[in-house]
Parts: structure tokens; C-alpha cells; sequence
């Protein structure tokens, strides 16, 4: 920002035009720039899915550090101009870290957190001290090395973008070819291994195609965020759904459109770092994914859990009915204070399962509040008191728990019994088509 | 450059010393909680708390700083609990979620704000600490040291105040709980004084090679030792060794090496960490992969002497009168010819459990015997075997031929004690399921 004043942080909002113009890859570096980390996102993702899937998205962490000292020492030997070399470097040191955090973990006694963040940190730390000494024995700069770990897509140039698509495609190819193996290690590694599958070689394969990823990814978002494109989809595409078919169709799409976007954004927008801008982008679809995926997502999650607790609070008043009913005669009027005597609920609580239920044409409220059940309503009330009783019978019969105890445990499982098991439960009590009495009522009042 | 000065050199020292030290403290908990990882994502997501403190105070005071990152960690901490536990996603993979999200975030902020900062990415990330030099060289005393050593302080006093409540959390949060200790409140405290600990690190070592001081020097230590009030001072010292060893190195290394260039020091503190870690891989005590080895090795060794004993007195028993040969190729193939066979026999011989007798008719190989020594050691171990097969049949029903594996596996951990108790609890002590005599016990 040439003309900004010192104090100015704000940013310079781009033209429509040159929104569309950038959306629609109409200029040519953008179009490359947008190009290269899209085709990473669907590569990231793919792969990320697995590493995900088996645990080893922090691997890819110790990884992506462990690529400084290679890349570092390539530099040393042959300058910034040959990018093939740096990032050959940096997958062979990026290898000895994934070896070393394996080492660890299987030959001590270090757990394999710690060996994670050992191989990291050291691993970089040694990169650093190359880096240190490359800046003070090299001529020209070394600031080219910078772009790797924070990632400058922004420099991206057609040979780079023309990188980034081979690799992509070689891993999509890697993935499909190896698409059931990768499946089975995923899920069941001892099955896998008991059914003669070189297990180790499969990790191997994964690993190799993780390393693969984060290398070309390094120059795009940089070694300390690459880490999150491998995450970040997977994570996000977990949610929507159990397939894992599925899953990697969606991470894949996921990490594209956050490359997308985020390139976009990046070169819209000054002062965007383009790799920051990317992970934002992912964790923006992991939140929305998170909150709003159709089931396992956390609205949907509480929306089934609210729903189920309406349902169990209305199968309750309609027993608390039918009990009254039994004690004192069908079609009995039950006064509110009595009914509100039966549980443990609130007065604004009763008044409000009544409301429903009578909306539901299921019980009848008088304006005193003196309610009773309607022919529906008996019968779902009467289907739940025998659920409850046959289970309490049940409970006492076969698994000797003492009557005062039954109640409990019936009242949670009522309001799940599905017709077959409420079918064995007749048989086994020999109660066919009728409500077996309390047995509470056979105990002597207290 | 290539001379110690001491108002440099030493504040540069100092300053590692104390964010190595400062460090090393809560990171001993991390280790053990199985929570290093929480380190790496405290030491990323705290800058955009910083990043947010400079915007909003324009100022690069401690203080605000401290609060931004304090937000910043317990923001960490809280995010990553709350995308596991609803978002259903494992912890690992929450907290690389989180962390990137945030370290994201921060560059961002910081880019926005770099045309008016000396809050540059780099110095966050690699820290500044040859800068330190520089500042104390002039006589000043760089604002690094007196944060990091109010640090220091406070961890110090954190974990000596909670030392009994920190250890019980470690091992065990659920006791913990019901002593009534809040294993939460612990968890959110450890987290905060480790976000704390790496903002007053970042100015000397930056956000990863942070990492490395949490880490490094109490994984060190926890090779070295298995008692907590042991490991925390070690990782103390080791931390130390590595900053003062790091200066050093840094300060005369190039003279010994003959070069003109030097290394960053953090870097050299993170590497020299990772070397005492390796020294201490292979050389601990107890631990180490050697002493491990040896100890597999010499158990090995006194399983198959073992073993060749057992062997020797079956064959003795079965052929009184000596004409079974048992040349050195039978002992060896029945035991499995391996380097470490051959190894067992030949201390058996030294021992004097196991002699040669010459061959009984000319032409043919010598033989093995036991001795006298070797025979009632073999005995024992044959009884232990015995017994033991006896036993299980009594108690479990095993059919004969499932006898022998498992015995023939426990026979090496038989005391003498043991062997009492099973003959005791036998209905007939002097045979085994198979028939063959049970040796009397050979009490020496």
C-alpha cells in the first residue's frame, strides 16, 4: 500500500468486475495460481482422507516440518533455481521424519505424541540452522526459501501449476489403483493382515502418496499449513457421510473449492497470504459441515435428540393417563394435580405436553385442565403401559431384580421396544393380548 | 564475533536458558499427559492472539500481549475439546484442525498489520534472538529476559505449589476427581501457563523450535528415570545444558571448525536437544535401546542354556545306559542352530554344567553329558516343568498333548518356592500326566 497512511489497516475492497474477472480465471497468472492450488485441494483431500481415516493426519505435521533440512540442503547444492531438486530434498528428509516418528514410537518407550512433536521440532530446528547458515554463506538471497514455509502461490508459475497437476494425478491414479487396499488398512489392519495382505507395504504406499501431496503442496500454502489441507477436508467430509467411497469424493471436492476460493480471495484482496487464505476457506466448510451436515452434524444431532426427548415426554403423560385410568375407570377425567403427582414434572412442563397431545387428538383438555384420553389415545397408551409392565415383568421374572427396582429401568426402554421384541417378551411371559397387572401394586402400601 | 562477551553472549545465554528451563517445567506434564501435541497447537494458535493484542493496544507491551495469548491458548484448548466431543472428530485431528485454522488467522492479522510492525512473521516464527545480543551489547537489558524470567518464576511456583495435584492429573484424572481435585480446572491451568511460556519464548526461540523446549528435554529425562521428582529436575538440567552448550557452540564454533559462518542459536538449542535425545535413545539405564537389548539378550541366553539342560537330562533319562550319542550337531539342531545357541552351549561348558567326554569308539564325534552341577540344575527345571504339567491337567482339564507347550514356556519362571507349593497341592507328586518321574527337589 503505497499511498496508506501508517495507521490504516484497512482493506481495498476490489471492483465487481475484477471479482468476476478473478472468479472466472479470465487473467492469465491468476488463472494459473487458481489452477495449481485447486488441483492440490483434490489431491490433499483425497489422500487426506486416509491419512485421516487412520489416524496419521499429525504424522503428516512431523512430516511437512521435517522437509526444512532437505530443503535447506538442496538449496546449499544447487541454488533456488532448480525446484525439482528442493522438493526431491525435501521429500527425503520429509521420509526420514516419518521413518523417525515410526522408529520412535515402536523402539522406546516415547509415546507417539511426543515422537510427533520431537521429529518436528528438531527436524526443523535443524532446517533453521542450515537456513541461518545458507543466509550468511550464500551471495544471493535466500529468501526464496521463505516461500516454502509460509507459502507464496502467489509466485506460482505455469511449470509449478503443470507440477502440482501431474502429482495430482498421480496420486488420484495411486488412490484408485489402490482403492481397496488403501480401504481395508483403514479400517481393520489386523483383518487385513490376517487375510495375507502386505500390510506394511500398503502403509507404505499411503505414506508415499501423503509425502507426495505435501512436497508440491509445500511452495503453495507453505510447510506450517499444509499440514491443515491434508486435515481440514477429511475432517469436514467425515460429516457427511459413512461411506468411504463417499468420503473421499466429497474431501476431494472440498479441498478443491477451498483452493479455489482461497486463491481467488488471496488475489483479490492485497495482503492476503494465499496459503492462510486457503486453510481459512477449509475451515469455514469444516464448520458449516459441522454444524449443518443432514446427520452427524451437531444441528441435526440435537434436532434427533429433541425430538425423541418430545416423543418420550408425550408416551409418558399418555401412561400417566392410562394408569389413572386403570385405577379409577376408562374414560375418567383426570384432575391436573393428580396427573402432575404421577412424575416428576414441572406445572408449565404438564400444561405443555397436554397442549400437544391434544393437538395431536390423542387426549383431550378441559378448560379446568382435567384431562382424559381419546380412542386413539388409548390405544398408544395402552401399548406403552403393557410395553412398560411386560418389561418390568420381564426384569423381575427372568433377571431376579427385586419389584421396587423395575420401574426405572422399564421407563427408559419403554418408548424403544419395537413390535418382535414386544412379541418375545409376551412369549416368554405367556401374556398374550392383555396388560399384566402392576407389580408394585402387589406390595404391601407403604 | 568469535569471542565470548558477557554482557552479549551471556544475556543471549540467559535468555535460553531461561525460555529452555521455563519451558521444560509444564512440557513434563505434557509428556506424560500424552499432550505434546497440545504444545505445537498452543505454540501456533497463540499468535493470533498476538496479532489481535498489537491491533487493538498498538502497543508491543507484555501485557497485552500475555492476555491475547492467554485467550489465545485457552481458545485452543477449549475449540479442540468442543470439535472432538461434538463434532464426534478425533482428538489429533481436532487439534490440527484447530491450530491451522488459527495459525491461519494469525498470518492473516499479522500481514494486515505488517507495513507498521516489527511484528514481522518471521521473527514470531524463528524468533529473534541474536537481536538480544545486539540490545545487551549496548548495555541495555533486553525486555526478553525480565518477561522470561517472571515466566520461569511462575512455573516454578505452579509447579511447586501443584505438584501433588499436577502428578495425580497426569496419572490419573479419574482418582484425581474422586479426591476432589478438578482435573478439569488442572487442564485448563497447564494449558495457560503453556500458552504463557511460548509467548515469553517466542522472542527467543519462536513458535516451532518452542516446541522442541517443550518437548524434547522431558522426553529426555523420561527415558532417564520413572520417578516425576527425579524427571523434572533432569529435564531442567538438560534444558540448561542445551542453551549453554548452544551459545557456546555457536560463539566458537566457527573458530574450531574453521569457518566464517555461524548458526541461529534457537536452532542450534532445538538440535543439540534432539542430539541429547538420541544419546539418551540408545544409552539410558534402563530404557536405552542397548541396555534393552542386552537384557532380551541375556534372557534369551538363559532360556536356551535352560533349555539345552532340560534337553540333556530327558535324554540321559531316556537311555540309561548311554547309548543315545549326543553329539554337538543333535544338542544344537534340537534347540534350533542359531548363533546364540551355540553361544548358550559354549557357557554352559564354561559354567561346568555341560562337559565332554570323549568318543566312546575311535572315529566318532565327542559327546555332551550333564555334570554333576549341570545335572541338578537341570533337574530343577525338569521338575518346575513337571509339576507344572501336572498342575494344569489337575485344574484344567487339558488333554495331554496341550500339556507340554505351555509348561515348557513357564518352566524359566519357576522359583523354588513355587515348586514347593505345586507338589504340595498335587495328589501324586513323583508323576507327571505322561508317566515319567517328577525329580525329587535338589536342595542345595
Amino acid at each position: 500500500m503505497a499511498n496508506g497512511s501508517i495507521t490504516d489497516n484497512t482493506l481495498e475492497w476490489p471492483s465487481w468486475t475484477e471479482i468476476t474477472d478473478a472468479l472466472t480465471l479470465s487473467d492469465y497468472n491468476t488463472m494459473i495460481v487458481v489452477l495449481g492450488t485447486t488441483l492440490l485441494g483434490i489431491a490433499a483431500g483425497v489422500v487426506g482422507t486416509f491419512a485421516y481415516l487412520r489416524k496419521r493426519a499429525m504424522v503428516g505435521d512431523a512430516l511437512s516440518h521435517a522437509t526444512l533440512p532437505g530443503i535447506a540442503i538442496m538449496f546449499m547444492l544447487v541454488g533456488d533455481k532448480h525446484l525439482p531438486a528442493l522438493l526431491f530434498g525435501a521429500a527425503v528428509t520429509g521420509i526420514l521424519g516419518v521413518l523417525s516418528v515410526i522408529g520412535l514410537r515402536s523402539f522406546s518407550r516415547i509415546k507417539e505424541d511426543a515422537a510427533i512433536g520431537i521429529v518436528l521440532s528438531v527436524f526443523f530446528g535443524a532446517g533453521m540452522v542450515l537456513v541461518s547458515l545458507v543466509q550468511q554463506m550464500n551471495t544471493g538471497s535466500p529468501s526464496g526459501l521463505d516461500r516454502f514455509i509460509y507459502g507464496k502461490a502467489a509466485g506460482m508459475i505455469k511449470q509449478d501449476a503443470m507440477f502440482i497437476g501431474i502429482t495430482a494425478t498421480i496420486v488420484l491414479l495411486g488412490v484408485i489403483l489402490f482403492f481397496k487396499e488403501l480401504r481395508i488398512i483403514c479400517f481393520d489392519q489386523q483383518f487385513a493382515a490376517a487375510q495375507g495382505w502386505p500390510v506394511v507395504l500398503i502403509d507404505l504406499v499411503m505414506m508415499g502418496l501423503v509425502v507426495l501431496t505435501t512436497v508440491v503442496g509445500l511452495q503453495a500454502v507453505g510447510l506450517i499449513l499444509v499440514v491443515a489441507l491434508l486435515i481440514i477436508p477429511a475432517a469436514a467430509a467425515r460429516f457427511w457421510t459413512d461411506e468411504l467411497r463417499g468420503m473421499t469424493i466429497i474431501a476431494g471436492m472440498l479441498g478443491a473449492l477451498s483452493g479455489y476460493f482461497g486463491s481467488t480471495f488471496s488475489a483479490l484482496l492485497p495482503r492476503l497470504p494465499t496459503g492462510a487464505v486457503i486453510v481459512l476457506c477449509a475451515g469455514f466448510f469444516f464448520f458449516l459441515s459441522m454444524f449443518f451436515a443432514p446427520r452427524r452434524g451437531i444441528f441435526a444431532n440435537l434436532i434427533r435428540r429433541y425430538s425423541l426427548s418430545r416423543k418420550i415426554a408425550h408416551q409418558n403423560l399418555l401412561r400417566s393417563l392410562a394408569e389413572i385410568e386403570e385405577r379409577f375407570g376408562e374414560g375418567i377425567r383426570a384432575p391436573f394435580d393428580t396427573l402432575l403427582a404421577y412424575r416428576s414434572w414441572s406445572v408449565t412442563e404438564l400444561r405443555r405436553l397436554l397442549k400437544l397431545a391434544s393437538r395431536r387428538h390423542e387426549v383431550t383438555v378441559d378448560t379446568d385442565y382435567k384431562s382424559g384420553l381419546t380412542r386413539s389415545g388409548r390405544t398408544e397408551a395402552v401399548r406403552i403401559l403393557r410395553n412398560h409392565r411386560l418389561w418390568e415383568m420381564y426384569l423381575i421374572k427372568h433377571a431376579a431384580i427385586a419389584p421396587s427396582h423395575v420401574d426405572r429401568d422399564a421407563d427408559q426402554i419403554e418408548h424403544i421396544l419395537s413390535p418382535e421384541i414386544v412379541d418375545e417378551l409376551e412369549r416368554a411371559l405367556a401374556h398374550e393380548r392383555q396388560i399384566p397387572p402392576s407389580p408394585h401394586l402387589q406390595e404391601p402400601a407403604v | 564475533m568469535n569471542e565470548w562477551n558477557w554482557a552479549g553472549d551471556g544475556t543471549v545465554m540467559l535468555v535460553g536458558l531461561l525460555s529452555a528451563c521455563a519451558c521444560a517445567l509444564p512440557g513434563n506434564y505434557l509428556v506424560l499427559r500424552k499432550m505434546s501435541l497440545m504444545g505445537d497447537a498452543i505454540s501456533h494458535a497463540v499468535l493470533p492472539g498476538l496479532a489481535v493484542a498489537f491491533l487493538v493496544s498498538h502497543s508491543r507491551e507484555a501485557v497485552p500481549m500475555f492476555i491475547g495469548a492467554v485467550a489465545a491458548g485457552g481458545l485452543t484448548a477449549l475449540l479442540t475439546q468442543a470439535v472432538h466431543r461434538f463434532g464426534k472428530v478425533e482428538e489429533g485431528a481436532a487439534m490440527g484442525v484447530i491450530f491451522s485454522i488459527l495459525f491461519a488467522a494469525g498470518l492473516i492479522l499479522i500481514r494486515q498489520a505488517t507495513d507498521h510492525v516489527d511484528l514481522d512473521p518471521g521473527c514470531v516464527l524463528y524468533g529473534n534472538i541474536e537481536n538480544i545480543a545486539l540490545v545487551a551489547r549496548i548495555g541495555e537489558t533486553p525486555a526478553a529476559v525480565i518477561n522470561l524470567a517472571i515466566v520461569f518464576v511462575l512455573n516454578v511456583l505452579f509447579v511447586a505449589l501443584f505438584y501433588k495435584e499436577l502428578k495425580i492429573c497426569a496419572f490419573d484424572p479419574a482418582l484425581a476427581t474422586t479426591l476432589g481435585i478438578n482435573a478439569n480446572v488442572m487442564h485448563y491451568a497447564l494449558m495457560i501457563i503453556v500458552a504463557v511460556t511460548t509467548v515469553a519464548s517466542f522472542e527467543a526461540v519462536g513458535s516451532i523450535l518452542v516446541i522442541a523446549m517443550l518437548i524434547v528435554p522431558p522426553v529426555t529425562a523420561h527415558l532417564l528415570t520413572d520417578r516425576l521428582w527425579v524427571m523434572i529436575p533432569l529435564s531442567l538440567l538438560i534444558a540448561a545444558a542445551t542453551a549453554v552448550l548452544g551459545r557456546v557452540l555457536v560463539v566458537f564454533g566457527p573458530v574450531w571448525a574453521g569457518v566464517e559462518v555461524s548458526a541461529n542459536t534457537a536452532a542450534l538449542m532445538a538440535v543439540l536437544a534432539g542430539l541429547f535425545l538420541f544419546v539418551a535413545l540408545f544409552f539410558a539405564p534402563e530404557h536405552g535401546l542397548i541396555s534393552r537389548s542386552y537384557h532380551r539378550l541375556a534372557l534369551s541366553l538363559q532360556i536356551i542354556r535352560e533349555d539345552i539342560l532340560g534337553l540333556l537330562y530327558r535324554w540321559q533319562e531316556l537311555d540309561v545306559r548311554r547309548t543315545r550319542p549326543a553329539h554337538r550337531d543333535d544338542v544344537l539342531t534340537a534347540v534350533g542352530n542359531t548363533l546364540i545357541s551355540r553361544w548358550a552351549l559354549r557357557s554352559l561348558l564354561r559354567r561346568r554344567q555341560v562337559q565332554i567326554e570323549p568318543p566312546t569308539k575311535p572315529g566318532d564325534e565327542p559327546q555332551f553329558r550333564l555334570s554333576e552341577k549341570g545335572l541338578s540344575a537341570a533337574s530343577r527345571l525338569v521338575r518346575a516343568h513337571r509339576l507344572w504339567e501336572a498342575y494344569l491337567e489337575k485344574h484344567f482339564n487339558l488333554p495331554l498333548d496341550h500339556l507340554h507347550m505351555p509348561a515348557e514356556r513357564v518352566e524359566h519362571y519357576i522359583t523354588p518356592q513355587m515348586r514347593d507349593d505345586l507338589e504340595a497341592d498335587l495328589v501324586e507328586p513323583s508323576r507327571d500326566p505322561h508317566g515319567r518321574e517328577i525329580p525329587e527337589e535338589d536342595r542345595p
